[in-house]
C-alpha cells in the first residue's frame, strides 16, 4: 500500500503496466508522470488501427501495434508505459512476458479506486463510452486480479487505493541495483578465489593494498577491488577469505559478485535442498570447525550478505560489465531471472560433456558489445581476450593462479597458486577454442551489410548506403586479403584547387592557401612517386603473426593495393620484397626502437609498370602509337598541301602542336615503366610509419615519419627514401624555393608533390583538414587528362572542376581508416576493426571524377 | 583518322566534281563531335589526292553532346579521357565520309552526272587501325571485294606486341562504291569498341550494306561485330569500384556472367552438372535448400522444378548477377506460390551470415576455385562450421582432366578468374580435412567421361553432416 506523503519509487528500466477500470484516471496519471513517447495506449493504437479508440473488434491489432512498439523500446532499453485496462490476465501476460524477452522489470500501478468514483468519471466523460455493468465488472476483475499479481510474475505492484492517493502521488526513478555507470574506478578485478586466502593476501599486496587500523585492506589512491565470485567451496580457508571480502565490502574498499557456488551454498543456508557436492561440502566442514563464538556472528553475516549481491555490474559510462560467468550484451543493465542465471552459470544447452559437467555454449565468440565484459567461472591457462571479453579465471585452486585486471590499464596481475588444492575435473580450456567450430572468429556479414553508421574520432560519423556497402562485399569477397590482415586501407587524395596559371592545371601556391586559410602555420613536401599505393603490414616472425593477427598459415605479412588485394599475383615476389624489408627494419634497428614485433606501412611501389601492364597495354600504348602514327602522317599531308600553295597553315599549324603533345605524352608515360625481371628491379617507397604495436603514430608529424623511415633505404636502397622538405607558410623566401622545387621535379618527369599540413592530423575552423593534397605536374598530367589537354582552348575547359565530393570523400576515408587502426592497436576484436576498412571500400564506390 | 583518296589518270581533277569539294580550297565541315577538314595535297592533271582529316575534340567527346557514344565496354576510369578514339579510324570516321561526301556516297553529282558511273583506278589510304587483329581483319574484309590491299605496320617501341597499321586499298571501281565499302567496312576492322553515335547511325551503315553485304564471306563476322555491343551504358556504382585504376582490366571478369570455356562446353559439362546435383539433392531427402554462388540462376531454374523443395535460396556474391538471376527467373511474374519458394541473397561465402543457417542441404557447384586459397579456410568455417547444413554437393574442376582440353596448354585453367584447380589427389586431401574438422561424413565422385588416366572433367563430394547422419 502506498503512502501518500513518501514518494514512489520505480525502476528507471521498466516496463510499468497501468492497472484498473475505464475511468479510474490511468491516462490522466500517465500525462503526468511520464513523457508523452514513453506512454503507449491502447486506446490510441485501437484508433490508428481502426479509426475509432473504442472499436473493441480492432484490440487485436490494436495491441500487435503496441506490443511491437514496446519491443521496440524496451530493446533500446527505453522505460516503457502500457496505459490499457490490463484487467484480462491474459494481457497482463503478454506483457510481462514482453518485459521478461528484454529483461525488463514489470511493475503495475493498480488504479483501485471505489467503484463510484469510476462510474462518476465514466458518466462525465464524452463521446461512446463503457455502460455502468462493464464499469462494475471491470471493477469486480481488479479486486481479483490484485490478488495474484506476484504469481504471473509482476516485479513491484504501487496500488493507488483513492482519489486522494493518485492525485498527490510523486513518482521517483531510481538505477537498477546493477547500473554502476557513474563508477568508473580505478579497479582491481579478482577472478574466482576458492577459499585461497594466502594467494588473495599475496595479490592484494602485489596490487598495493595495505590493511588500515581495523586490518581491512585499502588502496592507498582510492582503487576497489570487485570479487567475481566463487569465493567460496573447494579451497583451504573458505570463511576467513569471506571474512575478509565481507569486510572490504563493508568498509567500502571493495564490489563482489555472486558466483554459482556463492547462489548454491545460499540456498544451503537457508535449508533448501541441495546436493552437496564435494566443494559445498569443503565449505560446509569449515564453517562447522569454526568455534560456537565465531561461527554464530559469522552465519548472522554471511546470509545477509550473500542475499545482497548483485548479478553483475554494469560500470564506468557502461564500458565496463564484470559478472562471474560474464553476460550478453542484450543483457547487460539489465534485471531479470534469466540476467541472473546467465551471470551465475554462463549460457549452457543443458548437455552434458564427457567429463559430467554442463557443456557451456561459447557467448564471448559471439559476442559484440561495445562494453568489456570482465568474469571468471570456466578456468582458463592463459588470459586471452575474446571479442572484448576476458576471463580472469586461472584456475588457482587447480593449482593455476590467482589473476587481478587492473582496469582501466586492462594490466593482468597474478600471483601463482601456492600448490594444487584440487584436482580439475576437466582439463583447462581457453574459451572459444571449443565448440562452433570456430565461427566466433569469423567476420558477420551483418557487420558490414546494409546502411552502416560508423562512428570515429574524428568526425562525429559516416554514413554509408546499402548499394556502398553491397559493392565492398562484392569487393571483399572476391578479390580481398583476409580481414584479418586488413587493418587499413589509404584514402583518395585530392589535388590543389585548379591553378589559373599559363599553361597549368595544378600548382603548389593553391595548395599552400588552403592550408593557410584553415590556420596551419606549417606544411611538409613530399615527392610524390609515380607508382602504385601499396600497404605493407609485416611481423618480425610468423609466431608474432599468429599472436597479433591470428592467422596461422605461417605467413609474416601482406602487400596490398589501396582496394585490398593482394598487390602481386606472384606470392614470391611479395615474399622476397617483404623478406629485404623485415632485414632493413632489423638492420635500422627500428623493432627495437618501436618496441614492437610488427609494422604497418604506408608506401608508393615501383614503377608504375608493375600494376598497370595491362592498362599500359591496352589503353596508354595504343593511344600514343596511334596518335604518333596518325598525326605524323597527317601532318605530312598538309605540309605537301601548303607546298603547294593551299592555304592550309593554320590546319597545319594545329595539327603540328597536336603532334608535339602526343610525343610528349609518349615521354611522359614511358617515363614510369622499367622491366621488372625479380625483387632487386622494384621500389618501395614508404611514407608514412602508421603502427606498430601499442602506438597509431599520427601523434608524430610528418617529419618524423620522414627521417625514421629514411633510416630503411639507408639499410636496404631498394626502400627507396622520399625527398621532403617542410615550410613555414609565412615565409615568402621558403615558398618560392618549395615552389622552384616542384618545378624542377616535374620538369624532371616527376608526377609532382604532396603537400600535407606537418602535423599527421590537423583541424582547421571547421574541423578536420585534408590530410594531403597533390601538386601534379604539367607533364603527367597528360596520362590523365589526355595527350592533348594543354592545348589552347582545352586547358580553359578543364579548369572547371569540382574538388568538394573528392574532398569530403577524402576526410571521411582518412577518419575512417585511421579508427580501423586505431582500434586495431588498441587490441579490439576483428568485428570491431573491419567495418571501418570496407567502409572505406564502400566510400571508393563513389563516382568522383577519376581525373581528381 | 584520315581517308585520303587518290585518282591517278586523265582529268585527275574529276575527282574534286565526285566529291563536290574544290581542289584548291581547305574547307572545314562541323561535326557534333569534332570538325572535319578536306584538301587536295595533289592537284594535277594526271594526279589528284582527297583528304578527310577527323579533328576529333577530345575534350567534346567526353563532355558535349557525344557522350552517348561512350564505350560500353571501357575498362578503365581514365578510359574516357586517354583514349585512341582522336587518334584511330573509327565509326567516326564513318560518318564524317556520309556527312562531308554525302552527295558522293548518294551517287549524285549535278555537274558532271555521267562521271559517276564511271570506273577508274583509284586508291584508298586510311587508318590508323590498332590492335593485333587489324591487319588480318583488313585483309579479309577488303579482298573479296577485289580490292588490293597494302599495309603500313608500326611497332610500339617499348611493346613489340603492338601494332597500329595504316591501310591502302586500290581497285578499279566507282568512287560511290569505294566511299560506300569504307563507310561501312571501317567500324568493322575497329575492333570492337564502336562508339556509337546512334541508333540511326547504325541503321544507316546497315543499309548501306544493301546490294553487297548479304554475298560477302565474311558476311556473318560482319553483321556479329556490329551488333556486339554491350548492355546499358549507365554504369553502377559497382563497376566503378571493381574497375580501380591499380587492377587493370584484367581483373574484371565476371565469374558468374562468362561462358565456359570452348572445351567444357563441348563436353556439355554444365548440364550434367546440374541435372547430377539436382538428383543428389533430391535423393538426400532436403527440402530447405541453398544454391551458394547461384550466379545467373542455372541450378535454381532446375531446383524450382522440384516440387520437394519448398524453400530454394540463390546466394551470390555479384549484386549483378543476382539481379540477372531474378530476370531469368521471371521472378516478379512467377505465382505468388512458386515466388515464395525461391529467394536470392547477396552475400559473400568468407563471412558468416546468420541468414543462412538452419537449411537441409547446399550446392556449391563450380564456386571455390574463384576464391584466393587462403580464403577457404574461412570459407569452410562459414558453410560447415556456422550454417551447417544437414548436407553440401560442392563441385569443382579436376585439373588433370585439362590434358584434354586443347585450348589449355602449359598448365591454363578453364577460367580465367579460376584461382586455382586441384587434382583429384589435392581434392581428396581437402575434403578429408574439411569432413574431419567439422564432423560431416564425406564421399567424392565425379561428373562426365571417366578417363582411365586423368579422371572426369569435374569432381564432385557430398558432405553428410554426423549427427543428421546419426539422427
Amino acid at each position: 500500500m502506498a503512502n501518500p506523503s513518501a514518494p514512489l519509487t520505480i525502476p528507471d528500466f521498466s516496463l510499468v503496466l497501468l492497472m484498473g477500470p475505464s475511468g479510474a484516471g490511468k491516462s490522466t496519471f500517465a500525462a503526468r508522470h511520464f513523457l508523452p513517447t514513453e506512454v503507449l495506449s491502447s486506446d490510441r493504437c485501437r484508433a490508428w488501427v481502426a479509426d475509432d479508440e473504442a472499436d473493441q473488434g480492432a484490440s487485436a491489432d490494436a495491441f500487435d501495434v503496441l506490443h511491437y512498439i514496446a519491443a521496440k523500446r524496451l530493446a533500446a532499453r527505453r522505460l516503457t508505459v502500457i496505459d490499457a485496462t490490463h484487467l484480462r490476465r491474459e494481457d497482463r501476460h503478454a506483457a510481462v512476458a514482453l518485459a521478461r524477452r528484454y529483461h525488463a522489470l514489470p511493475v503495475v500501478i493498480a488504479f483501485d479506486l471505489p467503484e463510484a468514483i469510476c462510474q462518476e468519471r465514466n458518466r462525465q466523460r464524452s463521446g461512446q463510452r463503457p455502460s455502468e455493468r462493464v464499469i462494475r465488472q471491470q471493477v469486480r476483475l481488479m479486486h481479483q486480479a490484485l490478488r495474484g499479481l506476484k504469481q504471473e510474475g509482476i516485479r513491484q505492484l504501487i496500488r493507488l487505493s483513492s482519489e486522494e492517493a493518485a492525485t498527490a502521488a510523486e513518482l521517483v526513478r531510481v538505477p537498477l541495483y546493477n547500473d554502476r555507470r557513474g563508477e568508473s574506478g580505478p579497479f582491481d578485478i579478482i577472478g574466482d578465489p576458492h577459499g585461497c586466502l594466502a594467494e588473495l593476501e599475496g595479490l592484494l599486496d602485489l596490487l598495493g593494498y595495505r590493511p588500515d587500523a581495523q586490518g581491512v585492506p585499502h588502496h592507498p589512491a582510492g582503487r576497489r577491488v570487485i570479487f567475481l565470485g566463487d569465493l567460496v567451496d573447494r579451497g583451504p580457508h573458505i570463511p576467513q577469505l569471506l571474512q575478509r571480502v565481507m569486510a572490504m565490502v563493508a568498509a567500502g574498499s571493495a564490489l563482489c559478485l555472486p558466483g554459482n557456488h556463492e547462489a548454491k551454498l545460499l540456498r544451503w543456508l537457508r535449508g533448501k535442498q541441495v546436493q552437496i557436492s564435494h566443494g559445498l561440502a569443503d565449505t560446509i566442514a569449515q564453517i562447522e570447525a569454526l568455534p560456537e563464538a565465531q561461527r554464530r556472528p559469522f552465519l548472522a553475516q554471511l546470509e545477509p550478505f550473500l542475499d545482497s549481491l548483485v548479478s553483475h555490474y554494469w560500470l564506468d559510462g557502461g564500458r565496463l560489465v564484470v559478472a562471474h560467468a560474464g553476460l550478453k550484451q542484450e543483457m547487460q543493465g539489465r534485471g531479470s531471472g534469466a540476467v541472473r542465471e546467465f551471470c551465475l552459470y554462463g549460457e549452457t544447452n543443458g548437455e552434458i560433456d564427457a567429463y559430467g559437467l554442463p557443456v557451456r555454449l561459447d557467448w564471448a565468440a559471439e559476442y559484440r558489445g561495445e562494453a568489456k565484459v570482465i568474469y571468471g567461472h570456466t578456468p582458463v591457462p592463459h588470459l586471452e581476450w575474446i571479442n572484448n571479453t576476458l576471463c580472469i579465471d586461472t584456475g588457482c585452486v587447480f593449482g593455476g593462479a590467482l589473476t587481478a585486471l587492473r582496469y582501466p590499464e586492462l594490466e593482468p596481475v597474478s600471483v601463482p597458486a601456492l600448490r594444487t588444492y584440487v584436482e580439475p575435473t576437466r582439463p583447462l580450456a581457453t574459451p572459444g577454442s571449443t565448440g562452433h567450430y570456430g565461427c566466433g572468429e569469423l567476420m558477420e556479414l551483418a557487420a558490414i551489410a546494409g546502411k552502416q553508421h560508423l562512428i570515429t574520432r574524428y568526425q562525429p560519423h559516416v554514413n554509408l548506403q546499402e548499394g556502398q556497402t553491397a559493392a565492398a562485399i562484392e569487393a571483399l569477397g572476391r578479390f580481398c586479403i583476409d580481414p584479418r590482415w586488413l587493418i587499413y586501407l589509404p584514402p583518395t587524395m585530392s589535388p590543389a584547387e585548379t591553378s589559373q596559371r599559363e599553361g597549368l592545371l595544378e600548382h603548389p601556391e593553391e595548395a599552400f592557401a588552403y592550408y593557410r586559410r584553415a590556420g596551419v602555420e606549417r606544411v611538409v613536401l613530399e615527392e610524390k612517386h609515380m607508382g602504385s599505393r601499396a600497404v605493407v603490414v609485416l611481423c618480425r616472425s610468423a609466431a608474432a603473426a599468429q599472436r597479433r593477427f591470428k592467422v596461422e598459415d605461417g605467413a609474416c605479412g601482406v602487400i596490398y593495393t589501396r582496394t585490398g588485394r593482394p598487390f602481386f599475383s606472384d606470392p614470391q615476389l611479395s615474399t622476397a620484397l617483404l623478406q629485404r624489408l623485415a632485414e632493413a627494419l632489423t638492420a635500422s634497428g627500428l623493432w627495437e626502437r618501436l618496441a614492437s614485433d610488427w609494422i604497418c606501412l604506408d608506401c608508393e611501389l615501383l614503377p608504375w609498370s608493375v600494376k598497370a601492364q595491362a592498362l599500359i597495354r591496352e589503353q596508354y600504348a595504343p593511344v600514343g602509337l596511334a596518335a604518333h602514327l596518325g598525326l605524323a602522317e597527317a601532318t605530312a599531308l598538309l605540309t605537301t598541301a601548303q607546298q603547294r600553295g593551299l592555304d592550309s597553315g593554320a590546319l597545319l599549324a594545329h595539327y603540328s602542336a597536336r603532334q608535339a603533345t602526343v610525343e610528349r605524352y609518349n615521354r611522359a608515360y614511358r617515363h614510369y615503366l622499367w622491366p621488372v625481371n625479380g625483387v632487386d628491379d622494384l621500389q618501395l617507397a614508404p611514407f608514412h610509419l602508421l603502427a606498430s604495436e601499442g602506438a597509431v603514430h599520427v601523434d608524430k608529424p610528418h617529419a618524423w615519419h620522414m627521417t625514421t623511415l629514411a633510416e630503411l633505404g639507408r639499410a636496404d636502397p631498394l626502400l627507396r627514401a622520399t625527398a621532403w622538405r617542410e615550410v613555414a607558410l609565412d615565409d615568402a623566401d621558403q615558398l618560392a624555393a618549395a615552389i622552384a622545387w616542384w618545378e624542377e621535379l616535374t620538369a624532371a618527369g616527376g608526377e609532382g608533390v604532396v603537400v600535407k599540413p606537418a602535423a599527421f592530423v590537423a583541424y582547421g575552423r571547421k574541423g578536420i583538414l585534408q590530410p594531403a593534397i597533390k601538386c601534379r605536374g604539367r607533364e603527367y598530367l597528360r596520362i590523365i587528362y589526355g595527350p592533348e589537354y594543354t592545348l589552347p582552348g582545352q586547358l580553359e575547359r578543364l579548369r572547371s572542376r569540382g574538388l568538394g565530393a573528392k574532398r569530403r570523400l577524402a576526410i571521411n576515408e582518412f577518419s575512417l581508416g585511421l579508427e580501423a587502426l586505431h582500434r586495431f592497436v588498441a587490441g579490439e576484436p576483428l568485428h570491431r576493426v573491419h567495418p571501418y576498412v570496407a567502409g572505406v571500400l564502400a566510400l571508393e564506390s563513389e563516382a568522383v571524377d577519376p581525373r581528381l | 583518322m584520315f581517308l585520303s583518296l587518290t585518282y591517278r589518270g586523265p582529268n585527275a581533277t574529276d575527282l574534286g566534281y565526285l566529291l563536290h569539294k574544290h581542289p584548291e580550297r581547305v574547307q572545314s565541315f562541323p561535326l557534333n563531335f569534332g570538325a572535319a577538314h578536306v584538301f587536295y595535297p595533289v592537284a594535277t592533271a594526271e594526279q589528284c589526292q582527297a583528304v578527310l582529316l577527323l579533328d576529333l575534340d577530345p575534350v567534346a567527346l567526353v563532355r558535349g553532346r557525344s557522350t552517348e557514344g561512350r564505350s560500353p565496354e571501357s575498362a578503365a576510369p581514365l578510359a574516357q579521357y586517354v583514349n585512341d578514339r582522336p587518334y584511330v579510324a573509327s565509326s567516326f570516321l564513318s560518318v564524317a565520309i556520309r556527312r562531308v561526301f554525302n552527295t558522293a556516297v548518294a551517287g549524285h553529282c549535278e555537274e558532271r552526272p555521267e562521271l559517276v558511273a564511271s570506273r577508274r583506278p583509284l586508291e584508298a589510304r586510311c587508318g590508323p587501325f590498332c590492335g593485333t587483329a587489324a591487319a588480318d581483319w583488313a585483309e579479309r574484309l577488303f579482298r573479296p571485294l577485289g580490292y588490293q590491299v597494302a599495309l603500313t605496320v608500326e611497332q610500339a617501341p617499348d611493346l613489340p606486341a603492338l601494332r597500329c597499321v595504316m591501310l591502302t586499298l586500290s581497285a578499279e571501281t566507282t568512287l560511290r562504291e569505294l566511299l560506300t565499302h569504307l563507310y561501312v567496312l571501317i567500324p568493322v576492322i575497329d575492333d570492337d569498341k564502336h562508339y556509337w553515335v546512334g541508333e540511326e547511325e547504325l541503321e544507316k551503315l546497315l543499309r548501306h550494306g544493301e546490294g553487297w553485304l548479304a554475298n560477302h564471306p565474311e558476311r556473318e563476322a560482319i553483321t556479329r561485330r556490329y551488333l556486339r555491343r554491350g548492355g546499358p551504358l549507365a554504369r553502377v556504382a559497382l563497376d566503378r569500384l571493381l574497375e580501380l585504376a591499380d587492377s587493370g582490366p584484367e581483373s574484371l571478369a565476371n565469374p558468374a556472367t562468362e561462358e565456359e570455356e570452348a572445351g567444357e562446353r563441348r563436353l556439355g559439362l554444365d548440364g550434367q552438372r546440374l541435372a547430377s546435383v539436382r538428383q543428389l539433392l533430391k535423393e538426400s531427402g532436403a527440402t530447405r535448400v541453398l544454391d551458394l554462388g547461384c550466379g545467373e540462376g542455372k541450378l535454381l531454374r532446375e531446383l524450382l522444378k522440384e516440387p520437394q523443395f519448398t524453400a530454394i535460396v540463390g546466394v551470390d556474391v555479384d549484386t549483378r548477377s543476382l539481379q540477372r538471376a531474378a530476370e531469368r527467373l521471371k521472378l516478379e511474374r512467377l505465382p505468388e506460390r512458386q515466388r515464395a519458394r525461391l529467394e536470392l541473397l547477396h552475400s559473400s561465402l568468407t563471412y558468416r551470415d546468420r541468414r543462412l543457417a538452419g537449411y537441409d542441404a547446399a550446392a556449391v557447384v563450380e564456386v571455390i576455385e574463384h576464391l584466393d586459397p587462403d580464403r577457404l579456410p574461412a570459407f569452410a568455417a562459414a558453410l560447415f562450421g556456422c550454417a551447417r547444413p544437414a548436407w553440401v554437393v560442392l563441385t569443382t574442376p579436376n585439373r588433370e582432366f585439362n590434358a584434354r582440353f586443347p585450348n589449355l596448354v602449359d598448365g591454363a585453367l578453364r577460367h580465367r578468374d579460376h584461382r586455382f584447380e586441384w587434382s583429384r589427389a589435392e581434392f581428396a586431401e581437402w575434403c578429408a580435412a574439411i569432413a574431419a574438422r567439422y564432423d560431416y561424413h564425406h564421399q567424392i565422385s565425379g561428373i562426365g567421361e571417366q578417363d582411365p588416366a586423368l579422371g572426369q572433367p569435374t569432381q564432385l563430394v557430398i558432405f553428410q553432416r554426423q549427427e543428421a547422419a546419426s539422427g
